[in-house]
């Protein structure tokens, strides 16, 4: 067991190398299985404090889980190390609940199909122990709210609800007396009830039902609160809530437009980067995201590799970016997939809001925000499908987005492959860890450590050797990979090392 | 068994728990007459412990509740009982849903100013301090409302204390609680001491004004003015004054655009002399601010600002900024100025506006955008009052003219909606020249809208310069068009006449409408004789007796055997009518 919370204050140098385990998966996919398009996960994302996590599904299904492993001790984790105790636990989640958040639909005005597949998760600030989360498919945004409700049952009616048909429920349509039910004659019937009708003390014959907890069972019940929507033209891509805690914003390719939690039925567009004539378009919003303590920053992304960040203070519509954060092209390496493979598909800030790391194709990299000229560091993560550039546009892989995320110490940086693996990389000044794991129940089997430091091509992914897989891609030095298990979405608890990845339908969770 | 007449009220309280949420609603919006049923005892020892316990319920249902508590002190047994309706709003306070919580702080507010002071004391102001200490933000968000009732009633030491928790709620974690302090603050500072006001309050002020987060600066400008009001002009000066100003100059536009909206109120409270040397040059750097949004807001307050000034300040310092805000980049801008402007003129007197206003105006009236036009004209009535309308005159018409052809039907639809307060501006003679024929022309409109308030017009108008006038100007030409070829215009007439009749009277009816009509019933199409038939129903309580006998229901008899069943209908429905009247 390696030292846990306790590690000695090392001196001033890179954090050594974390040994990741596997810890949990949901929803493994057994032998043969085929995985249904509809429990595809789509969108991954912890909350503030790390004790849940919830998981989007292609069938726009939201599935909840919570952590077990420090709630139901009393004692905290270093009182257990204090008192000599081996600490054998480690992170542990369990499904909690899960709810259909988006269905299908039909824009018949424009005669579009309007998938139920999540593209985003954000959670919102928890309130009297209910847990609040927005969750977004391609048009239209939902705020839920997921609360425990004990089971109650209802006893001592005045009217004796075995008299009446239905559900026990006296009042229902088919009850004997239906006119005096909630309608206008019976309003007539109580008003002539005029106030000397009730004697001073009350009538000692009504009762007043009693409400009775049949158990200590609660039920989760998941309620939709508010809808935003007919805001986007486009797809929406993003959804990222304010660190003042009442509004959010949400990006589609062209317009990101911000939003009252409270208001559904308006949101004003900060950013609209639609030319007045669309063959004039050359560039598209990836990807956006509030500033976690300046709630008037936020920063959004571009295919043409840009980040912008934008001061809301400024103007109403923030149309002229406060910094552009872009890395100058390198001489004479310009081709046909250059524009293809500089399109940013994540950007996340780092948790003290200093750093932004951004995906694109190819490449991880790491910015200062005080320091726009580039990349504080570059992460090679793809430089062997280079080569192959040419399939991968053939078969549309070019055209995945990868996510990317921080560990919440901001040490070091995760992002997702393809045959199912991820990389974890140090961005520590003078760190050179970095580590492949592939989303399995034996994540180091096919690692090879090759510590190389930051910018420099990474072979040891090369060498990954894909076995059984359906379609094998294989390259001139036998190496194969597949370009049908990717690994798209992941997320970084915020303060201990555990990752939670999608690898299709299934869940894994990894920690070190 | 429940006994018959009891029966509604038993359903009534067991609803209270269906399954059904409107019933439960219905129920609970009916708790005063449950609570009657019950008795003032009951109620307090049964009814309100099971409201307490009731708080899991829908948004909805807590909401209904927390209003009915509000009002709830009679059926609890009056004031002295009034405490037992703490707890369960307490709870409301707590929940996630804004508009429950706010309902609740109301409700609470409302019975809290009613209790007697010990009661206050004992139940009120404990709970205002749990609220205050709560574990979720929701409580101590509804906490920052309810201090203005607690305080006046407090001892000494337990005001020291409120203060104390006031000033944490101002620097709370949660950006929520702090927005709630900062709305809150100037009716608890209402409520403070003078001497705590100079010390306490105003140093939470200063945290608020420094936060970190746009939302709650841009609350604290509310602030600003209630505070102001509350201080002595002195310490109004030295400790509000700086704000204000440097809010004005805030790096984030929203602040900026709310001291924009509240400055008005800003000056009332620092008084003329700080007016005069701090805030004007901030108002005049806000209608030159970058921000669109912000120089909106300036630009609507133009005239009110003014109004507080000496006109020398007016023209001296804020007409150079108008003068550049009429050519503004941004048309929103132009346009609220020009809702505004006009009310300029009597705060500059009748040299300075046609000197100096009167150019602006003319260039607003040139705008190429409809609404800047619009919103001019809108407000003709006041430049009027100063300088004559003969000086605009020259310009007005153009502008009219063009609105009047606009290619949108809305701004054609607006332009027509002030014509009779330019008739009414304008007089006579002008109108007779140059507006007359517009408002023919509008008739034929090829948008329906138009013509519908074509037709309106026509009848204001009558109303305006008589019916003598009508005759000679407005009744001829219309009755014209009676002949167009086209079915809908000729349809517009007819609904312009059923319009004109009650205000030309019976003669003219008789003579010069009402045979137009009777000549309509022969058109060839059929939607024509059913409106026919309809005005011929409107003008029978107009005209005389034998008229109706003589001309109009021979007309509707005939048109009663039409081949066509629309028009059978109608005018059977109007001889009906005619028979009714007829009879009374």
């Amino acid at each position: 067991m390696h030292g846990g919370d306790e590690v000695v204050a090392a001196p001033a140098g890179p954090p050594q190398p974390l040994d990741w385990k596997f810890s949990q998966v949901f929803g493994e996919r057994i032998a043969g299985e085929e995985v249904q398009e509809v429990d595809i996960i789509s969108a991954i994302e912890f909350d503030k404090t790390g004790d849940h996590l919830a998981t989007g599904d292609r069938g726009g299904r939201v599935v909840l889980f919570e952590r077990t492993d420090t709630k139901d001790h009393g004692v905290s984790r270093r009182d257990l190390e204090r008192m000599d105790y081996p600490i054998s636990r480690h992170p542990e989640f369990r499904y909690k609940t899960e709810f259909q958040s988006h269905e299908p639909e039909f824009d018949y005005l424009k005669s579009l199909e309007i998938e139920e597949k999540i593209n985003k998760i954000r959670w919102c600030q928890t309130a009297n122990s209910a847990l609040f989360l927005l969750s977004t498919n391609d048009k239209t945004i939902k705020f839920w709210k997921v609360q425990e409700k004990k089971i109650k049952k209802i006893s001592d009616m005045n009217l004796d609800p075995s008299k009446a048909v239905g559900n026990g429920s006296v009042a229902s349509s088919s009850s004997p007396k239906p006119c005096l039910v909630n309608g206008s004659s019976f309003d007539g019937s109580y008003n002539n009830l005029s106030n000397d009708f009730f004697p001073p003390g009350g009538l000692p014959s009504l009762r007043l039902p009693v409400v009775v907890v049949t158990s200590q069972e609660t039920n989760l019940v998941a309620r939709c609160r508010r809808v935003y929507g007919h805001a986007h033209d486009y797809h929406i891509n993003s959804i990222s809530s304010n660190s003042d805690g009442e509004t959010f914003i949400s990006a589609d390719d062209l317009r990101i437009n911000l939003w009252n939690l409270e208001i559904s039925s308006q949101s004003f567009n900060i950013v609209d980067v639609k030319p007045t004539n669309m063959e004039d378009l050359t560039e598209v919003i990836t990807s956006a995201e509030f500033h976690p303590t300046h709630c008037n920053m936020l920063a959004y992304s571009s295919s043409k590799g840009s980040i912008r960040l934008i001061d809301l203070r400024q103007s109403a519509l923030c149309d002229s970016h406060a910094k552009l954060f872009e890395e100058p092209e390198a001489p004479g390496s310009r081709s046909f997939f250059t524009e293809i493979i500089a399109s940013i598909s994540d950007i996340k800030f780092s948790k003290d809001g200093r750093h932004i790391l951004s995906r694109d194709y190819m490449t991880l990299k790491l910015w200062d925000i005080n320091m726009d000229s580039g990349p504080v560091a570059t992460f090679q993560v793809h430089e062997y499908l280079r080569p192959k550039l040419c399939d991968l546009y053939e078969n549309d892989s070019i055209f995945d987005k990868f996510e990317c995320c921080l560990s919440g110490d901001g040490l070091r940086v995760a992002t997702g492959s393809y045959s199912n693996l991820f990389r974890v990389c140090g961005c520590a000044p003078g760190s050179t860890e970095s580590t492949t794991l592939e989303a399995s129940k034996n994540p180091m089997r096919r690692q090879v450590q090759t510590p190389t430091r930051p910018s420099r091509p990474l072979s040891s992914i090369t060498r990954v050797v894909r076995r059984g897989s359906e379609t094998p891609g294989v390259d001139a030095n036998g190496n194969s990979f597949d370009f049908t298990t990717k690994l798209l979405h992941l997320a970084w608890h915020p303060t201990e090392n555990l990752i939670a990845c999608a690898a299709a339908n299934s869940l894994y969770m990894y920690y070190a | 068994m429940i006994d018959e007449p009891l029966y509604p009220i038993a359903v009534l309280i067991d609803e209270l728990k269906n399954e059904d949420i409107q019933l439960r609603l219905n129920s609970i919006r009916r708790l005063s007459t449950i609570a009657r049923a019950l008795g003032e005892e009951r109620t307090r020892k049964e009814l309100i412990p099971f409201l307490s316990e009731n708080n899991d319920d829908d948004d909805e249902v807590l909401l209904a509740m927390a209003e009915e508590l509000g009002v709830f002190i009679p059926y609890v047994g009056g004031v002295e009982h009034a405490n037992v309706l703490l707890p369960p709003l307490e709870t409301l306070c707590t929940v996630e849903e804004t508009c429950v919580r706010d309902k609740a702080v109301e409700s609470l507010c409302r019975i809290g100013a009613q209790m007697r002071e010990q009661d206050l004391v004992e139940y009120f102001i404990p709970l205002v301090k749990r609220l205050a200490a709560g574990e979720w933000f929701t409580a101590r968000v509804s906490s920052c409302g309810l201090f203005h009732i607690a305080y006046p009633s407090a001892p000494e030491a337990l005001k020291t204390e409120l203060r104390a928790i006031y000033s944490q709620l101002c620097q709370d974690d949660m950006p929520m609680v702090r927005r709630s302090a900062a709305t809150n603050l100037g009716k608890f500072a209402a409520t403070v001491e003078a001497p705590h006001l100079k010390v306490d309050i105003m140093s939470m002020f200063d945290d608020l004004t420094q936060d970190d987060q746009d939302s709650v600066r841009l609350l604290a400008v509310e602030g600003c003015a209630a505070l102001g009001k509350l201080l002595e002009p002195q310490d109004c000066v030295a400790h509000i004054l700086p704000v204000i100003v440097n809010f004005s100059q805030d790096k984030s536009w929203r602040v900026r655009y709310m001291v924009a909206n509240q400055l008005y109120e800003l000056c009332e409270a620092v008084g003329p002399e700080p007016t005069r040397s701090d805030l004007v040059p901030a108002y005049v750097r806000l209608l030159r601010d970058n921000e669109a949004e912000v120089r909106i807001a300036a630009a609507g307050k133009v005239t009110k600002f003014c109004r507080i000034l000496n006109p020398e300040l007016a023209i001296q310092h804020i007409l150079p900024c108008v003068k550049e805000l009429s050519t503004d980049s941004s048309q929103h801008v132009r346009s609220a100025l020009a809702s505004v402007i006009m009310g300029m003129a009597p705060v500059l007197g009748k040299d300075a506006t046609i000197e100096q206003l009167l150019p602006i105006f003319l260039s607003l009236l040139k705008d190429e955008f409809p609404d800047v036009r619009l919103n001019i004209i809108s407000k003709l009535d006041q430049v009027n009052q100063v300088i004559g309308i003969d000086l605009l005159s020259q310009s007005l018409l153009p502008a009219i003219v063009e609105l009047a052809e606009d290619r949108h039907w809305r701004v054609r639809l607006a332009i027509i909606e002030y014509i009779p307060l330019l008739a009414s501006q304008l007089g006579v003679g002008f109108f007779d020249d140059k507006l007359g024929a517009l408002c023919m022309q509008w008739l034929k409109d090829k948008v329906y809208s138009i013509r519908d308030a074509a037709a309106n017009n026509v009848k204001r108008l009558a109303e305006e310069f008589g019916p003598d006038w009508a005759m000679q100007h407005i009744v001829p030409q219309v009755l014209d068009m009676i002949n167009n070829p086209h079915y809908l215009y000729r349809m517009t007439i007819l609904h312009a006449i059923s319009l004109l009749a009650p205000v030309m009277g019976s003669d003219i009816t008789c003579s010069k409408l009402l045979p137009v009509v009777i000549n309509a019933s022969k058109d060839r199409v059929p939607n024509i004789k059913f409106n026919v038939a309809k005005v011929l129903q409107s003008l029978v309580p107009i005209v005389e007796q034998s008229v109706v006998e003589k001309t109009i229901r021979p007309c509707l008899v005939e048109l009663s055997e039409d081949p066509d069943v629309d028009v059978r209908f109608f005018a059977t429905q109007a001889l009906e009518s005619s028979n009714q009247v007829m009879m009374s």
